[in-house]
């Protein structure tokens, strides 16, 4: 189990759990565990969405829709069953922390998915773990059973007369692109990764063609405090839109990485300085890839910003997945940005031509230009590639391969021509491959 | 749906809400570029060339996906838009291997022609380009791996379209590939493996030269061909199929068969017999001199001695041992005008009722049991192949329409899809189409008599009808049938006689039609090629065939004539003369002793020297249905064109035999085939006066008021003949016909024979997918196909479990 760390500007919400041993049953019971879900039984749907909405919550996936407004969505009538579908797919790389929700406390996402399945209508949940996360399905699915076992989850949960709630555990083979919700429910109808045409958008048409309602792991873990402690309480804790708190997983060159619950807002300096103890061994920023690896890199003197959807949007990145990547002035840009196209490449699915073959000939020619054997013109054909897959692929991944990629060139150009004339990092993060025996196309 | 207007470039636009943008501007003449994007396949939006922009939308948006909608602002050309597809093609050609000089595509692919348009002439990729092995997945099909630009259009034609499943995706991202499902590593000899109908619909769907035909590639460039659209010579189901013809040192050869015409009631569709099994006619065993018998043995004569011998042998017996001792044999893949021709031929030529044909199926009990009735609304209950695509309901009794009617099955299939048609099948196996099936019965072999009474209410006949005999079960069955209001019923040709006449009584409210197994064998009922009937379906002695010719001093003899089997008999008993077999080969077909013809001068005219030819005094080298010009009917009455494709030198049409033979037995020509209209009879070589070529000359000629002055040979001489006495054919237009369209033909007129139809004269050639009668053999493809699937696929499967 990894080490949990911890710093006094942290506001515990969502970790208030962790390291308790909330993974048992009877210990989260103690921890005010399952009160949420029976407040929720007594005060009804409509009460559950209106404290979601005054939450300000908004998804913690990384695209930020408000997450009252979502479950609002969904139909109240409909003739196919409705669906909770928890996204624990957690693959964008940076991103550690729905893992550890996982790990310290499964039940808050139970309990969470059931006060979701009450607010929609839903008789039925799904709890979709990443497929590397494999580990953590013995953790979830003795959780659920323990849940089985004390009358929380099955017929007549908590003992109310005519409210069924049952809860499927599930895992994906491996792909990140599942991670996209109409991807996910493909997979999880046994079907390939690839993602659905919208619209109909899930809350309509989703799983098995029923209306579903699609939230992160850590969105969802959220719904129980939220409850508890009353949505415009919580709201409180973060900035104007940004209801609550986050859990941030700082990693990279900096002396204490981990996972932070950190207020939304929260300065991004300090969260690197302050929270995670300054950069590794007293050497220089960099830059810092925000919010898993598709955001657009900041450069050292754009870090005085608050961590809120709306800030980082305004200075040209996003808040993503809370991933935050610390890169200290030993890294080569190049090696970076070979490295982050190396994951989109291999995990595009290949289901359109833009992303397939963008993400293919950017892997391809920062492969070469890495090794050497780049030119000028590399830059710009980089650039021309990256602006001609933005907004143009079938779903986001091409945009998240696109998106660093622009960031890179445009803030770091002069160091890729640096490159050129030599100049290269005396530590490099890539072996370099001789150019002239290319990998062959993905090994699956 | 109502109406949404919506502009697009500029232009207002109107179409019924929910259709989909680049459908809409399609319909409006604004071509919007896609790969993926196939009408009536599911959406992909996987090629991005589709892009478009609408007003008040942050992106480019696809049209394929799109649905119309009120106030809608789109541009569909523009720098941002031309850039965007621009550089997909540029994606798309940085792995394309640019072989378009060799490749099979090459001329008439989607990705050139869009690289013409958008201009990605140039490459700024250095790496190499992603390289695979091309692979044969079966003997028609192959699969040049690199070329694939993932549209997914044959994984989904070949799942949704043909319901097969046989490809699908492996990998992903730049290593995805369209894999058969059979792979590699199940398969003996590591080679990927199509288990399949081998129907190719994968490689017309191909928009590049990734899929290609194995009958095909390599050959010849699409520019060096002539397009021929025609109807398929094969089954019954009619589809129109594009022959691509170039010239040779021996007249012209046909080297491939595909549907780029899509305007026939096949729409997209063609099976593998009729894209692959046109092979026959480029056979080395075609006949391409005549043929006489001297000492005992075939041998090569000039046409002149050939027809002499055969019609002194025909006149002789005719003139010696009396019209009765004549027989004659039709085809089921000789054109309407050839049939009419042929029977006009032995009734006023010969002058006997001995004149049949390989019946496929009981068209003319059809015609019968629905003679003088009509649906509720007056309507006539002949149902088209168009209502199998477009009916709310179907039952389908008998059959198997997957293997021997793949055209019905395919737009039964469709019409499901796309429609939620309601299909009922009601068969003695559980064929492949119960999976579109709403409801399945599983009947009796032999029960569908047992059926039909249980349909029409008889409950006790429900044990000896159905295997499952389940009370519920089978009401339920009948009570969904007979409560669907439109009802469609397509009936397999097990069912026949009284059998079929049961089943037209139980369900009056349906539509019916029965599947026979050839090109032609519909029209060959049609156009009376029957001992008991004239065309039409008319009696002998009466009605306006009877009426004419005897106006015209040939009358037709008055007394039913002897069937197929009793010829035989009577050739057997040493009672029938002589016989005159054009296109047929009842000794196979028919397990005919070949001693029953010893005593019997034989005329055959056919294509090959076939198990019947072989014993014939005089052979006559005959011209395929894609030689020639004409109209066929088939199986649902539905009439098309045949258009002369390919040449042979050394064959002559059916037809111009018939009408030489005629002229050799001293008949007067024009009292058979009405030509020129008051012109000299014109019996000479004239090139270009066969085989119909004059055809459109004459259509156009007569549309200006002009007098066509048509050759004896051409079978337009007779189609006026036809129109005028043949019911239900009087309603054909003849410009539709040349124009490429199907019409529909319901022979059922009022006071047609009644005659008690001998089941045994009927029989369903039993065809699989992969055969075709007698043109099996001399095909090359459907041989390499039949043997494909018998050993090599079943091999490999079981090798796999």
């Amino acid at each position: 189990m990894p080490t949990l760390v911890s710093h006094p500007d942290e506001v515990r919400v969502i970790s208030r759990r962790f390291g308790q041993g909330a993974a048992d049953i009877d210990r989260y019971l103690e921890l005010d565990g399952y009160k949420a879900v029976q407040r929720a039984l007594e005060n009804g749907p409509d009460w559950i969405i209106t404290e979601m909405k005054a939450s300000g919550l908004r998804g913690r996936g990384g695209a930020g829709f408000p997450t009252g407004m979502k479950w609002s969505f969904v139909p109240k009538q409909s003739e196919k069953p409705k669906y909770v579908l928890v996204n624990g797919d957690e693959s964008e790389p940076g991103t550690c922390k729905d893992h550890v929700i996982f790990l310290h406390d499964p039940h808050a996402i139970i309990e969470g998915t059931i006060i979701a399945g009450l607010a929609i209508g839903a008789k039925m949940g799904f709890i979709y773990l990443r497929g590397e996360y494999r580990y953590l399905l013995k953790i979830v699915e003795k959780a659920v059973a323990d849940a089985y076992a004390k009358g929380f989850l099955g017929k007549n949960i908590f003992g109310k007369e005519g409210v069924d709630f049952d809860i499927v555990t599930q895992t994906g083979a491996g792909a990140y692109e599942v991670g996209e919700e109409s991807a996910l429910m493909e997979s999880l109808e046994g079907k390939r990764g690839v993602p659905r045409i919208k619209p109909p958008f899930p809350a309509v048409v989703g799983l098995y063609g029923g209306p579903t309602v699609i939230n992160n792991a850590e969105t969802i873990a959220n719904v129980p405090h939220i409850l508890l402690m009353g949505g415009p309480e919580y709201a409180k804790l973060g900035t104007e839109r940004n209801g609550g708190t986050r859990l941030f997983g700082i990693s990279g060159h900096v002396e204490r990485p981990g996972v932070y619950e950190l207020p939304m807002g929260y300065s991004l300096r300090d969260a690197i300085y302050k929270v995670a103890g300054g950069i590794k061994g007293g050497k220089a920023l960099k830059a810092v890839v925000p919010g898993g690896s598709s955001c657009p890199v900041l450069k050292a003197d754009e870090i005085d910003v608050g961590l809120d959807f709306d800030q980082m949007a305004k200075a040209g990145t996003m808040l993503g997945s809370g991933g935050i990547v610390v890169l200290d002035e030993t890294v080569s840009i190049v090696e970076f940005a070979l490295r982050t196209i190396r994951f989109y490449q291999h995990e595009s699915c290949g289901w359109c031509i833009p992303c397939r073959e963008g993400t293919d000939w950017l892997k391809k020619t920062l492969t070469r230009f890495h090794a050497g054997a780049g030119n000028k013109k590399d830059i710009d054909n980089i650039q021309y590639l990256a602006e001609n897959m933005m907004g143009r692929t079938f779903c986001p991944l091409g945009d998240a391969a696109a998106m660093p990629t622009l960031g890179f060139i445009k803030k770091f150009r002069s160091e890729f021509e640096e490159y050129l004339e030599g100049k290269r990092v005396e530590t490099p993060l890539i072996q370099i491959q001789p150019y002239g025996e290319p990998e062959l196309a993905g090994a699956h | 749906m109502a109406d949404v207007s919506f502009t697009v470039d500029g232009k207002k636009l109107t179409a019924p809400a929910g259709t989909l943008l680049i459908d809409a501007c399609k319909s409006a003449g604004i071509e919007i570029p896609a790969f993926c994007y196939y009408p009536g396949l599911s959406l992909q939006a996987a090629c991005r060339m589709c892009v478009v922009r609408i007003e008040k939308q942050p992106k480019l948006a696809t049209a394929c996906t799109t649905t119309v909608g009120e106030g809608m602002v789109v541009i569909t050309e523009s720098p941002e838009i031309a850039q965007a597809r621009k550089a997909t093609l540029q994606l798309l050609l940085g792995n394309h291997p640019l072989d378009c000089p060799v490749c099979d595509a090459g001329g008439e692919c989607e990705l050139q022609d869009m690289t013409f348009k958008y201009g990605a002439a140039e490459s700024f990729y250095t790496e190499p380009k992603n390289h695979r092995e091309e692979q044969q997945w079966s003997p028609v099909v192959y699969f040049d791996r690199p070329r694939c630009i993932l549209c997914y259009r044959c994984v989904r034609m070949c799942g949704e379209g043909m319901d097969v499943f046989a490809l699908g995706i492996q990998n992903r991202g730049s290593s995805s590939v369209i894999a058969p499902n059979v792979p590699a590593q199940l398969s003996p000899e590591n080679l990927a493996q199509l288990d399949c109908e081998q129907c190719g619909m994968c490689i017309d769907a191909c928009p590049v030269g990734a899929l290609t035909s194995g009958a095909y590639r390599y050959k010849t460039r699409p520019w060096e061909m002539n397009h021929v659209a025609t109807t398929c010579t094969h089954c019954a189901d009619g589809c129109k199929v594009t022959l691509g013809v170039r010239s040779v040192a021996d007249g012209s050869e046909i080297l491939r068969g595909d549907n780029r015409d899509k305007s026939g009631m096949n729409g997209d569709f063609l099976c593998n017999k009729g894209r692959y099994a046109f092979d026959f006619t480029n056979s080395p065993e075609r006949l391409t001199t005549p043929l006489v018998k001297k000492n005992g043995k075939l041998t090569p004569v000039s046409w002149e001695e050939a027809l002499a011998a055969a019609a002194k042998g025909l006149a002789d017996a005719r003139d010696h041992r009396g019209p009765k001792s004549v027989g004659v044999i039709g085809s089921n893949r000789t054109t309407n005008e050839e049939n009419y021709l042929l029977q006009k031929f032995a009734r006023t030529v010969l002058g006997t009722n001995n004149i049949d044909h390989h019946r496929t199926a009981d068209f003319l009990t059809l015609a019968t049991a629905l003679s003088g009735t009509t649906l509720a609304d007056g309507r006539q209950r002949f149902a088209s192949q168009r209502c199998v695509e477009k009916a709310p309901a179907l039952l389908l009794v008998g059959g198997d329409p997957t293997n021997q009617a793949p055209l019905t099955a395919w737009n039964i299939r469709t019409n499901v899809r796309q429609n939620h048609a309601r299909v009922y099948v009601a068969n003695h196996e559980e064929i492949k189409l119960r999976r579109q099936a709403k409801a399945f019965l599983q009947v009796q072999q032999f029960g569908y008599g047992s059926f039909a009474q249980y349909l029409a209410g008889d409950d006790t006949a429900a044990e000896a009808a159905s295997i499952i005999a389940q009370a519920d079960a089978m009401s339920a069955f009948r009570d969904a049938v007979k409560g669907e209001e439109k009802l469609v019923v397509v009936v397999g040709n097990e069912v026949r006689g009284g059998e079929l006449k049961a089943l037209v009584a139980a369900l009056p409210h349906a539509k019916f039609a029965v599947l026979g197994d050839y090109a032609n064998s519909r029209g060959a009922s049609d156009m009376g090629l029957l001992p008991d009937s004239l065309p039409g379906y008319q009696p002998l002695a009466t009605g306006i065939v009877a009426g004419d010719y005897s106006a015209n001093n040939h009358p037709a003899p008055t007394e039913p004539g002897l069937d197929l089997l009793a010829m035989f008999d009577a050739a057997a008993a040493g009672t029938l003369a002589a016989m005159y077999v054009v296109g047929s080969n009842p000794v196979a077909r028919y397990n005919l002793d070949p001693t029953s013809l010893a005593k019997t001068f034989l005329v055959v005219q056919d294509l090959f020297l076939t198990e019947t030819a072989a014993l014939a005094d005089v052979v006559l080298p005959a011209a395929s249905l894609y030689e020639k010009g004409g109209s066929i009917t088939n199986s649902y009455g539905d009439l098309q064109l045949v258009a002369k494709a390919a040449d042979r030198a050394g064959v002559r049409s059916d037809f111009e035999l018939i009408v030489r033979l005629a002229d050799k037995i001293g008949h007067e020509v024009k009292s058979l085939v009405p030509f020129g209209k008051g012109l000299r009879a014109d019996m000479g070589q004239t090139r270009g006066a066969q085989s119909g070529e004059a055809d459109r000359h004459a259509v156009w000629l007569t549309a200006h008021n002009m007098e066509p002055k048509l050759s004896p040979f051409d079978p337009f001489a007779i189609l006026d003949e036809i129109q005028r006495l043949v019911p239900g054919y009087d309603q054909l237009s003849r410009l539709k016909l040349l124009a490429g369209n199907d019409q529909h033909i319901a022979p059922a007129a009022q006071g047609l024979v009644q005659i008690e139809n001998r089941k045994d004269l009927v029989l369903p050639s039993s065809d699989t997918l992969f055969t075709s009668g007698s043109l099996t053999k001399y095909s090359p493809a459907l041989k390499a196909i039949d043997r494909h699937q018998a050993v090599e696929v079943a091999d490999h499967l079981a090798s796999a479990d």
